[in-house]
């Protein structure tokens, strides 16, 4: 398998029915980059074109206007295999347990794989594979059906599912939308490690949080146009703009603007927990002397 | 691909037809239909033709769109007329082609033209209610027409709370298809290759999981209707309470005119006006 090089969206625009009374532009003009080894957090409010967005990475919407380049090669050309394409770049969609819908969670999790023509003990062996990233225990749960478990192990097996192809892509649109806290610390603590082992993740999120705890860079899309793009530290930096596109910053970045407000002595450009935690300790020993 | 699907084929504008009483005008296209079997002669059908054109107009609907609604219909009307022309043979009617064992006679042809015409007038006709009347006013027609089949137990507001139900959930499903359909495509299925058998098969994931989806969503839509106190419909009230008006009884004088002028002209004409060997 060739190693992954980087996703590039080329002044990509997209319009629902055009030429028609109902068309509507719903990407404008977006230049992007996912590179290698990325962990992208695509952020924007309800309807800005994150999941039309999504949905051009891997073709299976067509831009209207501009390119997608997969490792430098035009997703949209007239010889490139698609289908082909799309196995290197798994996507899992909004509330993905809805795609499930064979007898056993096996065979569900073999359907990728299975398209991609792979050898039987190959296919096993890749379910097992997906299975134990997702903490799905093979054995109790593999000739279940699908429809007997929970919401949250459902959406495990769908992520399952996509997992088994082995992309070298995993873009991932609100994969906790719907779950308990548990249930969504379990499903990001899934693509982190992920992450950690080599895959490139674009993920799709409304939880400011989730995204200062993963990402390495964020894009922020509103009203179908890329609004900023760059590192958490800056984007979360810039609370005014992140205001205007109806988002937050995350918890920790909050705090840290409204203590400084008060005259504290911190850096404006904290955004997780842990380094805000250890500033405060830092500024407490100073103070108390000890 | 499932994009552009418009429900049903209401035309949304504002003009008297509009506004009619859809139980008036399901009864209207009814008489409609009847007329059209009335009638049996060409110089018939012209005033026919005449009466939609100018209902077309009142209506505000374009003629052409009411055409247009005529081109799914296409291959059987095409396959009425031909299967009319070539096999209609009396031994009485005298040929006007013969060559080998092809034969069309007078009265095949006569047969032809009137059985694509019949057609051709029932679909305008229906198409006249459904363009000007929309899907719920249909449904809340049907209703009220169907209720006095209540004392037999026949389930009136039943059928029409089904049909309003299913009419509503048309665009979910088609946009929930839509979804399913690229979730897997992205698992690498393939829905446009292979042959009839191999692409039935590609369904199978398409469709458990859409089968899945509407039932759940029909639980949960019945039990959000309990918690309103839904009970089926008897005592109910309405919201849109129809009330019958000037123009629908103007309507329904516009209609028995016509019926009217149809049974006068076969009764005067019984065998058309007649031009050379053809009566119109």
């Amino acid at each position: 398998m060739r190693k992954a090089m980087s996703i590039e969206l080329r002044h990509l625009s997209h319009v629902y029915a055009p030429g028609t009374a109902f068309s509507s532009v719903a990407l404008n003009d977006i230049s992007l980059t996912v590179h290698d080894g990325d962990f992208l957090a695509l952020v924007g409010h309800t309807g800005c074109g994150k999941s039309t967005l999504v949905q051009h990475l891997n073709g299976l919407l067509k831009p209207t206007d501009g390119q997608v380049l997969v490792d430098g090669e035009d997703l949209n050309g007239d010889k490139v295999d698609r289908r082909k394409l799309r196995m290197r770049i798994g996507l899992v969609f909004q509330y993905p347990e809805y795609q499930l819908f064979e007898e056993t969670v096996a065979k569900d999790i073999a359907f990728g794989p299975k398209n991609m023509g792979l050898s039987a003990e190959e296919i096993d062996s890749r379910v097992r594979w997906a299975m134990e990233k997702v903490h799905l225990n093979y054995d109790k749960l593999a000739e279940k059906s699908p429809f007997e478990l929970s919401g949250g192990q459902m959406r495990r097996v769908a992520i399952a599912g996509v997992l088994a192809m082995q992309p070298d892509y995993l873009i991932l649109d609100e994969p906790t939308a719907g779950l308990d806290p548990h249930g969504r610390d379990r499903i990001l603590g899934i693509v982190k490690d992920l992450h950690e082992g080599g895959t490139t993740v674009v993920m799709v999120s409304h939880s400011m949080d989730d995204v200062a705890q993963l990402a390495t860079r964020v894009a922020v899309l509103s009203h179908g146009t890329l609004k900023a793009e760059g590192t958490p530290r800056e984007i979360f930096r810039q609370r005014e703009m992140m205001a205007e596109v109806g988002l937050g910053v995350p918890a920790a970045s909050s705090l840290c603007a409204a203590l400084r407000a008060r005259g504290v002595d911190l850096p404006d450009d904290l955004y997780t927990r842990e380094e805000l935690k250890d500033h405060l300790l830092r500024l407490w020993k100073e103070v108390s002397g000890c | 691909m499932l994009k552009n699907i418009t429900l049903g084929q209401y035309y949304p504008v504002d003009s008297p037809v509009h506004r009619l009483d859809p139980r008036v005008k399901i009864l209207l296209a009814i008489a409609m239909i009847v007329a059209v079997f009335l009638v049996k002669t060409l110089a018939g059908y012209a005033l026919i033709l005449l009466f939609v054109f100018l209902v077309s107009k009142l209506a505000k609907v374009p003629f052409k769109l009411l055409v247009k609604g005529l081109k799914p219909l296409r291959f059987i009307l095409i396959l009425t007329f031909l299967l009319n022309l070539f096999f209609t043979n009396p031994a009485d009617s005298d040929a006007l082609v013969s060559w080998s064992f092809i034969r069309i006679s007078t009265a095949g042809l006569h047969q032809a033209i009137f059985f694509s015409l019949r057609l051709i007038f029932l679909v305008l006709a229906t198409s006249l209610l459904t363009l000007t009347t929309s899907p719920i006013q249909l449904s809340d027609g049907m209703e009220l027409l169907l209720s006095p089949l209540k004392v037999i137990h026949f389930p009136a507001h039943e059928l029409a709370m089904m049909m309003s139900i299913a009419l509503r959930f048309i665009p979910t499903l088609l946009e929930e298809t839509d979804k399913i359909m690229k979730a897997q495509m992205a698992r690498g299925a393939d829905f446009e290759s292979g042959n009839l058998i191999k692409r039935a098969k590609a369904m199978v994931p398409l469709l458990v999981p859409l089968f899945v989806s509407a039932f759940r969503r029909a639980g949960d839509l019945a039990m959000a209707m309990e918690a309103r106190c839904y009970h089926g419909g008897k005592g109910r009230t309405r919201l849109r309470v129809l009330k019958l008006t000037v123009d629908d009884a103007l309507a329904g004088m516009a209609v028995a005119a016509l019926i009217m002028l149809i049974i006068a002209e076969r009764t005067l004409f019984p065998g058309g006006i007649v031009i050379g060997r053809f009566s119109l």
